[in-house]
């Protein structure tokens, strides 16, 4: 009877062997983690010069550089259509709204609590630049503004500056460059009428 | 030979057979809950960070888009720990001689990255996939919470595994649009079964529980 309480009472310990977090630290690589094995203590590696990831070939022409020939792209050189547009506002409402506003008049939360506020994109200067202009502004930054080339991919550059463009477009718009079927939309028709427009 | 044991005896020696079984479960059952609870899976403790983050300020006061940190979330599994350079776009000029933020200055100029404490951490056996979720109109605050209103980051989910299937099994109870996705302060319409499951047909939401779905 000893014997076998002794052996029992052995086997449970055997459990607490088990008690270890092994797979729960696995020795392998996870995003931005650490490693032991390199100087600089990252997992994650410097990208090798030259290195070109899927769908981003840079071969330096006018689409990736928004420039050809020493002048900046006169047009978009994508389709644009609603569904660009849409895609702009959304990226544009991530990327530049903190400091440009919504509206791209400049004021913007951060730039509120203290940046140099941006400029107006409802000027006469900014409304007569091309959209190649507006694109390397945002891929390789402007004044006190950072490039914001590693955090826009190339499309969505394009999508951003053919929503500033509309931006620009519509605080300038008349009543003629309103499509005949949709101007019952801004006289109170089928959504609220804007702001400020006659009832 | 007088009798040492009155008769009461016998049933108090059944019961304490009854009594070790139950204390053995008990124990048992404790230990379960031990490391299942929230102190063991550290929920709702905020980690301390080399600089003390807080998203609070940068998403409920700002209103800076979850997206615009954490880049690749809609294309990655990882959803991005913003590179120093992204800090940088506003804190060079903005505090840009705050004490508080010198680990950051010093990243950026000696490239050395900032060590940050992981806050949700899957054990390694786990393939989570950010972008399938936030693709098919699972909500950064479904699982992370109102991100917006913490001045330091925890960890809000148990992230047991009963956890995630209970989500995998009734992704109709928790599936909000796409377009409310990265929005903070969504509240699931008084309909969301009968929504959530017209969400579920559409974006071709699979009830996936087999092991391999995540163990792989």
């Amino acid at each position: 009877m000893r014997i076998f309480s002794a052996v029992a009472m052995f086997s449970l310990l055997l459990f607490l062997a088990g008690c270890r977090q092994d797979m729960h630290d696995q020795p392998k690589y996870k995003p931005l983690g650490e490693s032991r094995f390199f100087a600089d203590g990252r997992d994650a590696r410097p990208i090798p010069p030259g290195t070109i990831a899927r769908d981003e070939l840079n071969d330096n022409d006018s689409f990736h550089t928004g420039a050809a020939n020493g002048e900046f792209l006169d047009a978009i050189p994508l389709k644009v259509d609603l569904n660009l547009l849409h895609r702009g506002q959304e990226r544009f409402n991530i990327f530049c709204s903190p400091c440009h506003g919504r509206t791209g008049d400049g004021n913007g939360m951060v730039a509120q609590r203290g940046v140099k506020i941006p400029a107006d994109f409802h000027t006469d200067r900014l409304r007569s630049v091309p959209p190649g202009y507006i694109y390397q502004v945002i891929k390789n930054g402007y004044g006190a503004m950072g490039d914001y080339g590693d955090q826009i991919p190339v499309n969505d550059r394009w999508a951003i500056v053919a929503y500033v463009k509309a931006l620009q477009l519509s605080r300038d718009a008349t009543l003629n460059d309103v499509p005949t079927a949709r101007r019952a939309q801004l006289s109170g028709g089928n959504q609220p009428p804007l702001l400020g427009a006659p009832r | 030979m007088p009798q040492y044991f009155s008769r009461s005896a016998n049933s108090f020696a059944r019961f304490t057979i009854l009594g070790a079984v139950c204390v053995l479960v008990a124990v048992c059952w404790l230990g379960y809950l031990i490391v299942r609870s929230p102190y063991e899976m550290m929920q709702n403790v905020p980690r301390e960070q080399p600089v003390p983050f807080s998203h609070e300020h940068h998403v409920g006061g700002l209103g800076i888009d979850c997206r615009y940190c954490h880049t690749t979330v809609e294309k990655s599994s990882f959803a991005n720990i913003p590179a120093t350079k992204i800090c940088m776009n506003c804190h060079s000029q903005m505090w840009a001689t705050s004490p508080m933020l010198e680990p950051v200055r010093e990243s950026y100029r000696t490239g050395k990255s900032i060590e940050w404490t992981r806050v949700n951490d899957l054990p390694e056996f786990v393939y989570f996939d950010h972008s399938i979720h936030v693709n098919h109109g699972v909500g950064c605050a479904t699982c992370h919470g109102r991100v917006d209103k913490m001045p330091l980051t925890w960890q809000a989910a148990p992230l047991t595994m009963e956890w995630c299937l209970n989500c995998h099994r009734h992704p109709e109870r928790y599936v909000r649009p796409r377009d409310q996705v990265f929005s903070m302060d969504y509240t699931p319409p008084p309909n969301q079964i009968a929504l959530g499951k017209r969400l579920v047909s559409e974006y071709h939401i699979q009830s996936l529980t087999s092991c391999s779905t995540c163990h792989r």
